[in-house]
């Protein structure tokens, strides 16, 4: 399909051009393997180090600091596990986690996993908004505490999270912090010394670069035990045969979108907030996550009296890809964890519907979507038992 | 493809939406909570025979699908044919639902029994047991509670 409007970038997104290019040498021409000893390979070595050099200035960190991994889950298991292994090192064989009930599941199915495996974890609560209190982390925390992993930015609803508030309060702790900033780098400026991060995950995909390649952030002098075992990359941390043609993909991808930032992000803020203007105030709307401290890319809303993933089967029809935290549109049954989290009722949360913006994105499809969305919401809700069709509300008292 | 073409024939093009309002018989199942709700809407003549059906869906697609289906079913069908219809045989007249989607066939033949409780109810009959849901006088909490 010619005229299709990709709308879910959080999802993942086209690779850039510039990343492309900057790819394409190394599948059949500079394929040397960096661990060898010759020239040729060497090379390669030194184009593996350049793009992990450009990497780590996108996030004002050092480049001896970024470990390259195969994308931003593998970054966030191997935080969490390597951080408590490394205390375990230490003596501290068992303590506890803060993290949020608004993760992504790299972040909480893992905290789960170490959960089975003695640790206490707390998940803390977020606001209507969306957002971690700074407070309520600081609150959460006991003398036995080894980590606080909280997100930078939400994927579901786009909430940008007090970040380096959050930082500043496990640094005067001494306790271990870990950022997923899967969703915000590339689309807000990230400094590892400013949101006092000792662990930050990232992944490619999300900003232009290429899929299967992320990195995991590890300030200087913390030493994570390996997750991945082998022949010593990645100073023995990480081991597997570097995937250079990705690493000078995802951080060409990253140096041209952090140098595009100011300029994109006020482009796509300016979308988005056409979308939520247009979007969040058909009746029995609301828009989902902050209203101010939200990723520049992201609209999201729930829509009462429609179910999630019928909205987004008719949207496909219409040529537009967007996605849904309704438990229809995944093999559970219950709604998004994010969308519960904000208090919304799970009869709500049913009618979720979230629009990523990203650079092939404009005016046009904007207003394809502010033409779309609205006749398939009224359709639907004129098909559905629950919406009162003449009061224009629905029939539900929740 | 997560569906088949039948059932996205279905979920686009629905047969039988809407409600009869002075329908003889009318069941609803499903909850909010869970995102699937159906109603039925009948008309039965005086042998027996179900001469329009319509629904109302709030619900995924093979939500919409199932109900469309069901419909297209029973129209015409006698009340025992009708009462004979199980959710097994609506997912195969789609062409089959993904196992995670088996459960909108269920509230789609629990949907056009609890409408036949409801015209057996009216008439001062007794409900057969098998228009019975299983959450009937014992609302559970699960997906077909009404």
């Amino acid at each position: 399909m010619t005229n299709r409007i990709y709308a879910d970038h959080a999802a993942t997104a086209a690779l850039s051009h510039t990343a492309l290019r900057a790819m394409e040498p190394y599948f059949t021409q500079k394929y040397g393997n960096p661990s060898s000893l010759y020239g040729f390979g060497q090379q390669a070595k030194a184009d593996l180090e350049k793009a992990r050099a450009d990497l780590a200035a996108c996030l004002n960190a050092r480049p001896e600091e970024i470990y390259f991994t195969s994308g931003g889950t593998e970054a966030d298991n191997w935080a969490l596990k390597g951080a408590v292994e490394l205390m375990a090192l230490k003596g501290k064989k068992t303590g506890h986690i803060i993290t949020s009930a608004i993760e992504h599941h790299a972040v909480l199915h893992t905290a789960q996993y170490l959960e089975k495996q003695g640790y206490s974890v707390t998940y803390l609560p977020v606001d209507g908004h969306g957002r971690v209190d700074p407070a309520a982390v600081e609150a959460a925390i006991r003398p036995d505490t080894l980590l606080i992993s909280i997100m930078a930015a939400n994927n579901e609803i786009g909430t940008i999270q007090p970040v380096a508030e959050i930082g500043a309060v496990a640094r005067a702790h001494k306790i271990l912090f870990h950022t997923d900033a899967v969703q915000a780098v590339g689309h807000i400026p990230v400094d590892v010394q400013a949101w006092n991060a000792d662990l930050l995950s990232l992944s490619g995909h999300k900003f232009g670069g290429p899929r299967g390649m992320g990195a995991l952030y590890v300030k200087k002098p913390l030493r994570l035990p390996p997750l991945i075992h082998g022949g010593g990359q990645e100073k023995g941390r990480r081991s597997g045969t570097e995937n250079v043609a990705g690493a000078v993909g995802m951080a060409a991808a990253l140096k041209e979108a952090v140098a595009r930032l100011p300029e994109e992000s006020a482009r796509l803020s300016a979308l988005r907030d056409r979308l939520i203007a247009g979007l969040a105030t058909l009746p029995y709307t609301r828009l989902t996550g902050h209203p101010t401290h939200r990723l520049p890319g992201i609209a999201s809303f729930v829509f009462e009296g429609v179910e999630g993933e019928a909205l987004l089967l008719h949207l496909d029809a219409k040529g537009i890809c967007a996605s849904s935290g309704s438990a229809c549109s995944s093999a559970s049954l219950d709604p998004s964890h994010v969308l519960l989290a904000i208090g919304l009722p799970h009869a709500i949360a049913h009618g979720s519907l979230r629009l990523s913006l990203g650079p092939d994105n404009t005016e046009a499809d904007v207003d394809a979507i502010l033409k779309a969305v609205p006749q398939v919401v009224e359709y639907l809700r004129a098909m559905s038992p629950v919406w009162d069709a003449q009061a224009q509300k629905p029939t539900w008292e929740l | 493809m997560l569906y088949s073409e039948k059932v996205m024939d279905h979920f686009e093009h629905p047969r039988n939406v809407g409600s009869i309002p002075d329908a003889d018989g009318v069941g609803q199942v499903g909850n909010p909570k869970c995102g699937d709700i159906m109603k039925m809407y009948l008309k039965i003549d005086g042998n027996n025979v179900i001469t329009d059906v319509k629904f109302q869906t709030f619900g995924c697609g093979s939500a919409i699908a199932t109900s469309s289906m069901a419909t297209e079913m029973i129209k015409g069908r006698t009340v025992d044919e009708a009462m004979g219809l199980t959710n097994a045989a609506v997912a195969e007249a789609l062409d089959g639902l993904p196992a995670y989607k088996m459960h909108c066939s269920v509230l789609a033949e629990e949907a056009i029994k609890a409408a036949l409780a409801d015209w057996y109810a009216k008439k001062g009959e007794p409900v057969p047991e098998c228009c019975k849901l299983p959450c009937d006088g014992d609302e559970h909490g699960c997906c077909s509670c009404g």
